[in-house]
């Protein structure tokens, strides 16, 4: 148990997936202009990542392994991945409408996500088992919301900010991400 | 359109990082120094070519409903080359790059090019594409990367410039990766802007 709460506490504070390990950044700076769609992102980002996690956990331990086909690992990966999430958005728009418009526009974004194969790559590398794996990617997953959320708060605030005119939009914003990864290598002393 | 064009096209015009902002996650995760910036993109160059010229040269055979899922597979098999090439040749390097070797994959630019010019014109200008749009990449990770060196350990490309006890390690932790791209983002716009 103890384990498992220090994967969570790791993966989402000390080893951010934005701050520390860089993945992700695309969908941080584009879609982290309001506190909504950054939800909807992290929530789409969380279910994508835990489902991709399992399924990819599967394909390595029971097809790529026993076969030696550790090789094609990247196709193999990109591809499931890929399949999974135009699924995904098949079977929420059929089955649940109020989750597919809330998160529907988010999913077809998230296949060139590298934080979803960077996590499945991530765990197949450290040969976690299947629960760690599920919970690693879980827990990164709310990391990575943790980081848009806060980041988008002060986005919104920055709107307000008079910028001086060449730092105004992307620039301003990665340096304000900077100060933020700095505040959260503070828990890297703990 | 001549080929130079295309070139000088992607290497300042559509700069993929300071420009297009496309490839955010390896231009930070491996731009710690000079040498491994330059490395990460001579990596992205290699594949951007190869793609850029498969697609091109099969962009008439590929039905259109599913050309995005075989641009993946034709940019992911590609990618699988260079990890057993550079596995084999360079295995340091390979190590120091991590993850972002495999995620080359998943990087914006490449289905970028692929999906907006590869797939529209000939093979010998979608090679001067990925060279221009490579080229551009790999400047500026170097660049991002030289300018993190210096700052945090008073070295480019390992040669000691100054007494490395005056260099601010910050700058090649992670935080000095956001800040140093933000402030060069904006000092390209600022040159753009006086034009």
């Amino acid at each position: 148990m103890l384990t498992y709460l220090a994967i969570i506490f790791s993966a989402i504070l000390v080893n951010n997936i934005v701050f520390a390990q860089f993945l992700g950044i695309c969908p941080f700076i584009g879609v982290s202009k309001n506190l909504d769609s950054a939800f909807g992102m992290s929530m789409a980002v969380t279910f994508v990542m835990a489902v991709a996690t399992a399924v990819t956990w599967l394909l390595q331990h029971y097809l790529l392994l026993p076969l030696g086909l550790e090789y094609i690992q990247t196709i193999a990966f990109i591809l499931v991945i890929a399949v999974l999430v135009q699924m995904l958005e098949i079977i929420i728009r059929k089955s649940a409408p109020g989750l597919y418009a809330a998160l529907g526009v988010y999913l077809p974004l998230i296949t060139t996500n590298c934080a979803v194969l960077g996590v499945a790559i991530i765990v197949a590398q450290k040969n976690f088992d299947f629960l760690y794996s599920v919970m690693y990617a879980i827990a990164t997953a709310l990391g990575f919301g943790l980081a848009m959320m806060l980041f988008a708060g002060i986005r919104t605030q920055l709107e307000l900010a008079d910028v001086p005119r060449s730092m105004r939009g992307v620039p301003i914003a990665l340096v304000t991400a900077g100060i933020l990864a700095m505040a959260f290598m503070g828990f890297a002393g703990m | 359109m001549n080929a130079l064009k295309v070139i000088l096209d992607g290497v300042i015009k559509r700069n993929p990082t300071f420009v297009l902002i496309l490839g955010m996650c390896p231009t930070l995760g491996t731009t710690s120094s000079a040498l491994t910036g330059l490395s990460m993109g001579l990596a992205t160059l290699f594949v951007l070519i190869c793609s850029n010229a498969a697609i091109s040269a099969i962009k008439n055979i590929v039905p259109d409903k599913v050309r995005i899922p075989v641009f993946i597979v034709v940019i992911a098999s590609f990618v699988t080359i260079l990890q057993m090439a550079m596995q084999a040749w360079v295995p340091a390097l390979y190590a120091a790059l991590g993850i972002f070797i495999p995620l080359i994959v998943v990087n914006c630019i490449l289905l970028g090019r692929a999906e907006a010019f590869a797939s529209k014109n000939s093979v010998w200008l979608s090679v001067c594409d990925g060279i221009g749009c490579g080229v551009g990449f790999t400047l500026a990770l170097t660049v991002i990367g030289a300018v993190r060196e210096l700052l945090g350990t008073g070295a480019i490309f390992g040669m000691q410039l100054y007494n490395a006890d005056f260099g601010a390690l910050i700058f090649v932790l992670a935080p000095g990766a956001f800040i140093v791209l933000g402030f060069l983002i904006a000092l390209f716009n600022r040159f753009k802007t006086t034009e």
